[in-house]
Formats: C-alpha cells, sequence, structure tokens
C-alpha cells in the first residue's frame, strides 16, 4: 500500500553514492527486475576472469613480501614461494628487528616509536587550526574572506619541494632543526591547504538556522565551534584525519629533510629507505622491517576503509 | 622509549592548552570589537603557518633559483644548467614519461577494474584488494616491488618473483632495474600499481551515480556492451576522469620516494624531484635545488588551471 510513493527512490539521490561511497545503485537495481536483466548483459564471463586477474596480480607483490617476512636468515638465497615446499616459517626476523640491540643496524624499534610520535601531533595540529580556520571562513562574515579562502586553496598548487629549502634554513635559524618540533611544525603547514578546503566544504553545509539559532541564545563563537560545528562534522574530520594520518606516515621527503635523520627523530620509512640503499647484510630483515611499517596504515585503512573511501572521494569530486 | 612518547603528549598538551587559552581569552574580550578578535583568533593560526611555511618559503625558492650555492645572483645559470646538464636531461626526460605513462595506465586499468567488477559478487573485497596499496607508502612500495624485481645470475636460485618466471619458461634472468632505458618503467610500474586503486574508487563511485534508466534505454535500444560503455558510461563520467587524471599527474610529478628507495636514481633513473632533493640536501647545491623546485611548479601550475576551469564550468552548468 506504501509503495505507490517512495521519495528515496528520485534519481537525484544518486550523486550522494559519490559523497558516500556507498552503492546505490544496487538499491535501485533490486527495485526493479529490469536493473538485473541490464547488469546480466553487462558482465560477460571475460569480464569477470579478467577482474580476478587483476585483483591477483595486485595483490601478490605485498603477499610475497609477508611470506618472505616469516623466512629463516639460512633460507634467504631462496624465493619466499619455497617456504610453501617445506614449511618453517620463523618469527625470528621480527624479534630481531623489533629488539635487536640498538647499536646494530638492525634496530627498527626506536624509529618505530618515531612513526608514531610524528605522526599522531601530525595529525592532531593541522586538523584543529584548518577546522578553526574552515569555520571562520565558512560562518564568521569578515571583509575579504573570499579572497583568503581562494588564496588558500590555490596554495595547493606550490609543490612541497618549493617550500623545503627556506623552510630548513628557518628552523636551523630559531635551533629546532632536527627535533620532533621542526617535522610536527612542517606536517601541520603542508597539510593545512587541503584539510581547510575540504572540511570547508563539510563545515559550510551545516544549517545555517542551526548556527542562528545558537547565536540568538548567546553563544559565543567558540561556544559554536565546540558545540555544533565539531560534532555535527565528526564524520568529516574522521575521513580527513585518516588522510592526513597516512600521509604522515608514509611520508619519506618531509622527514628526511626536517628529523636530520637520526635514530632520536627519523620515521620508520626514512631508516627502510636506507636499508633498501645497501642492500646485502639486512636483505633477510629488510621484508619483516617493511611488513612492520606497512602494518599501521593496512590495520587504518582495512578498518576504516569507508571513511577513508569518503575523504577520497570528497577531496575528487570537489576539487 | 617513554621518553619519546612524553615529548608527544607534552607536545600535544601544550598545544591544546595553547589554543584553548587563546579561544578562551577572545571569548572574554572587551564587548567592543569581540567579534573582530574572535575571526582573527580563529584564522589566524592557519594563515600565519602557510604565510611563514608556504608562501615566503616559495617566493625564497623562486629568488634562490637564480643565486648560486654562495648566494650571489647569477642570473638564469641553473636554469641553463637544467637543460644543458646530461644528468638533469636524463631526469627531464625520465619525468616526461613518468608524467604520460602513470596517468594514463593507471586510469586505464582503474576504469577497465572498475567496471569489470560493477554489481558484481564480492565487489568490495575485490575492491580492497586493489585499493589497499593506495594504503602502503611509497618506500614500502618500493621495497616490494625491489622483492620481486630481485636478479640472481643464471644457474643460481631466484629470488624474484618475476625473474624465477622467466626461468622457468626457459628464459635468462633480466637485471630489471640496471639496464637503461626499460628500468624506468619497471619502476613506474609500481606507481601504477599504486594509483590504479585511486582511480578504481573514484570512477566507480561514479559509475553507480549513472542513472540505471539511462543504461536500460541503451540496452533497450540493442546497445551492447562495448557501445554502453563508449556512448553512456564513458560521458557521465567525464568530470572525475579529468579530475583522476589530473590527481596522478600531479602526484606523478612529485614523486621521489620510489626511485630512491629502489635505485636511487642510478642508471639513468632519476627524476627531477629526487633530483631537486640530491642537488639541495646532499651536494648543497641551493640554486640549483631551487631551480629544479621551480621547474616542478611550473609543470604542475598549468594542470592545477585546467583543473580549475573545468571545475568552475561544471558548476555553472548544475
Amino acid at each position: 500500500m506504501s509503495t505507490q510513493i517512495n521519495p528515496d527512490a528520485s534519481p537525484s539521490l544518486d550523486t550522494s553514492a559519490i559523497l558516500t561511497g556507498k552503492a546505490r545503485g544496487r538499491h535501485n537495481a533490486s527495485a526493479g527486475g529490469q536493473a538485473d536483466r541490464v547488469k546480466r548483459r553487462l558482465t560477460s564471463r571475460w569480464a569477470t576472469v579478467a577482474a580476478i586477474m587483476i585483483a591477483f596480480l595486485w595483490t601478490i607483490p605485498t603477499f610475497g613480501l609477508f611470506v618472505a617476512s616469516f623466512r629463516p636468515q639460512e633460507n634467504k638465497r631462496q624465493g619466499w614461494w619455497t617456504i610453501f615446499l617445506d614449511w618453517f616459517p620463523t618469527m625470528e626476523n621480527y624479534g630481531k628487528v623489533l629488539g635487536g640491540t640498538s647499536i646494530s643496524n638492525d634496530n627498527l624499534a626506536s624509529y618505530f616509536i618515531n612513526s608514531f610520535v610524528i605522526t599522531i601531533p601530525g595529525t592532531i595540529f593541522p586538523l584543529l587550526l584548518a577546522l578553526m580556520a574552515a569555520y571562520a571562513f565558512a560562518w564568521i562574515p569578515f571583509r575579504g574572506r573570499g579572497i583568503l579562502f581562494v588564496l588558500v586553496f590555490a596554495l595547493q598548487i606550490v609543490p612541497l619541494q618549493m617550500a623545503l629549502i627556506p623552510l630548513l634554513q628557518f628552523f636551523n635559524g630559531v635551533d629546532i632543526g632536527g627535533t620532533y618540533l621542526a617535522v610536527w611544525i612542517a606536517h601541520t603547514i603542508f597539510g593545512l591547504p587541503l584539510a581547510i578546503f575540504l572540511l570547508h566544504n563539510f563545515v559550510s553545509e551545516i544549517p545555517g538556522e542551526l548556527v542562528e539559532a545558537a547565536r540568538v541564545d548567546g553563544a559565543s563563537q567558540t561556544q559554536i565551534f565546540f558545540r555544533i560545528i565539531i560534532p555535527l562534522s565528526l564524520p568529516a574530520i574522521a575521513s580527513i584525519a585518516i588522510f592526513q594520518f597516512l600521509w604522515v606516515w608514509n611520508d619519506l621527503l618531509v622527514a628526511l629533510v626536517f628529523s636530520g635523520g637520526s635514530a632520536d627523530v627519523a620515521p620508520l620509512t626514512a631508516k627502510l629507505a636506507n636499508m633498501a640503499g645497501n642492500f646485502g647484510r639486512n636483505e633477510h630483515l629488510l621484508p619483516a622491517g617493511a611488513f612492520i611499517s606497512i602494518i599501521v596504515p593496512l590495520i587504518v585503512f582495512f578498518a576504516l576503509q569507508r571513511y577513508f573511501v569518503r575523504g577520497l572521494l570528497a577531496g575528487s569530486t570537489k576539487g | 622509549m617513554w621518553q619519546k612518547f612524553g615529548v608527544m603528549f607534552a607536545g600535544l598538551l601544550i598545544f591544546l592548552a595553547v589554543i584553548g587559552l587563546i579561544l578562551f581569552l577572545a571569548d572574554h574580550a572587551p564587548k567592543r570589537g569581540r567579534d573582530y578578535v574572535q575571526m582573527f583568533v580563529f584564522v589566524a593560526p592557519a594563515l600565519i603557518l602557510l604565510g611563514v611555511g608556504l608562501i615566503y618559503p616559495a617566493i625564497r625558492t623562486m629568488m634562490q633559483s637564480f643565486t648560486n650555492a654562495q648566494g650571489d645572483f647569477i642570473g638564469l645559470e641553473n636554469f641553463v644548467w637544467i637543460f644543458t646538464d646530461s644528468g638533469s636531461l636524463i631526469s627531464l626526460r625520465n619525468t616526461v614519461v613518468w608524467v604520460i605513462l602513470v596517468p594514463l595506465l593507471s586510469t586505464v586499468f582503474g576504469l577497465a577494474y572498475a567496471v569489470f567488477i560493477d554489481k558484481s559478487r564480492g565487489e568490495k573485497v575485490l575492491k580492497s584488494l586493489v585499493f589497499m596499496p593506495m594504503a602502503i607508502s611509497f618506500v614500502g612500495a618500493g621495497i616490494i616491488w625491489s622483492f620481486m624485481y630481485a636478479y640472481r645470475s643464471k644457474g643460481f636460485e631466484q629470488t624474484g618473483l618475476l625473474n624465477q618466471l622467466l626461468v622457468w619458461s626457459g628464459l635468462e634472468p633480466i637485471q630489471f632495474l640496471n639496464s637503461a632505458p626499460l628500468n624506468t618503467f619497471f619502476l613506474i610500474v609500481v606507481l601504477v600499481w599504486i594509483q590504479t586503486g585511486f582511480a578504481m574508487v573514484v570512477l566507480s563511485a561514479s559509475i553507480k551515480a549513472i542513472p540505471v534508466e539511462q543504461v536500460e534505454a541503451a540496452v533497450l535500444d540493442g546497445a551492447n556492451g562495448w557501445q554502453v560503455f563508449t556512448n553512456v558510461t564513458l560521458p557521465s563520467i567525464r568530470g572525475s576522469l579529468v579530475v583522476v587524471v589530473t590527481t596522478i599527474t600531479i602526484a606523478t610529478l612529485k614523486v621521489f620516494d620510489i626511485v630512491k628507495t629502489m635505485t636511487s636514481g642510478n642508471n639513468d633513473t632519476s627524476v627531477v624531484a629526487l633530483d631537486m632533493y640530491n642537488q639541495a640536501f646532499r651536494f648543497n647545491e641551493w640554486g640549483h635545488g631551487a631551480a629544479l623546485a621551480v621547474v616542478i611548479f611550473v609543470l604542475v601550475l598549468p594542470i592545477v588551471i585546467y583543473n580549475v576551469r573545468v571545475l568552475r564550468k561544471q558548476r555553472e552548468i548544475r
């Protein structure tokens, strides 16, 4: 009886698929049998075979590294696939890489911690500052607001490389070169333009009545910011936080330039790039080391994939 | 170890305390001009950081590109060096090859995959598998592929899967990363491997936004799969295609981690971004480094301008 009018089935809703990354198409498909017929015509068996081939090819390299990381040292002259013929995986490499004495070249634990110490503030700092700026650009009217916002947007054009040399000279000038602080500030600066732009898109879509009502009730800007803006834009904050987290965790260039490359500050990526450079002595440890550096982003990725995709789509379809 | 986490928590606490204090003070500023103070407090931190960390450095770099390592003005000499030195010419040539191939191949593979798996069973899992490399660092990807390409001379047991496959099929193992010019293509494979997932996710979302009725009408008119793809799917996702190609192109122009990890730029594999890093931070040739950074900027500029134009046109249509 109520099936006659279904406002949710209107085609305009399909645009929300872009934002949410959800397959609205499937919803429509089950609505009528016609769509299923369309589907059957389009998906040939060859397409499925090709898809599975691509998926296989794309997964095999990572899988190989994963298997190789369990290979005993004495078998390092064998390919990772031989581990299936005589099965004796070992955790020895992980033990050495993480727990080894810090004098030798194999200790990654210190760099692993550095990565966390760099990444967590490197995510929180720019996010909070960007959120504040996004709120001001969206909801506090002031002169020159439009021009400033376009300027911030345009800064995404400036390649990181252009800022490195003077910024390093500046950090050395105020004597914080090669410290966590320098790396944090650098990541904060480089993360800001995109974060402000993306957050602005979300923040400006908050219903104006809410903000107005709060203002009429006598709420200050700060109160509005903490009580309305932050809670309502949590999904956007989550997706951009994941983005920034992965970007900072995976970064090599900023880390190399601003950390000084020492075991005190430099992250895993810097150490691994170095290890990969002088292949040989540590060859059997490299897979375990690389997999440790990969595991954190992979956990974040698989656990929060939905938000990651959302942030990506917001970024790519809106600019 | 705990000391490091201590530094981190101290940093976080100080940061939050400072921001909190500023916001609190702004909230209790004298009534006259309070709005102005509050606005300033919300925007100023970001703008100051961007000014100090991005705008001023970019201008400095532009000026530095006209000076030598001692800081004396030498006009266009650094740029002349870029376009005459055999090493930087090779980097330039390689960068052009990267910028043509990576966006093209990633987009083609990503689009094909998105179409193939659309509405198929296990779509989510299949998507995750190809998307996964996006989460891996370029350094990690470089190491993964170093192992794929690993080489042992003929007669020895191979450790790299690709050479093992060659040996199994009766061929000789190849030094994938040593022999120019093919080694650049083998490096490009790595970035394509990473970026295909990005292209696939964006294009897949855009394909799903195509109204079912349009596809249906085409099928009723007797269009086959390929005709539906070229006449319905492609035109509908043109906007997303532009975004995908642009984003990947810009990322490709700046890539240096993969080359640094896998070959360090040896055997004619260097790219402009890696050259820039080496000149500035290893050889202390700041002028050369700055000039190379400007070259990257100039190469990125037209792409972004084009993208902004397309975006504006789309907004007007809406």
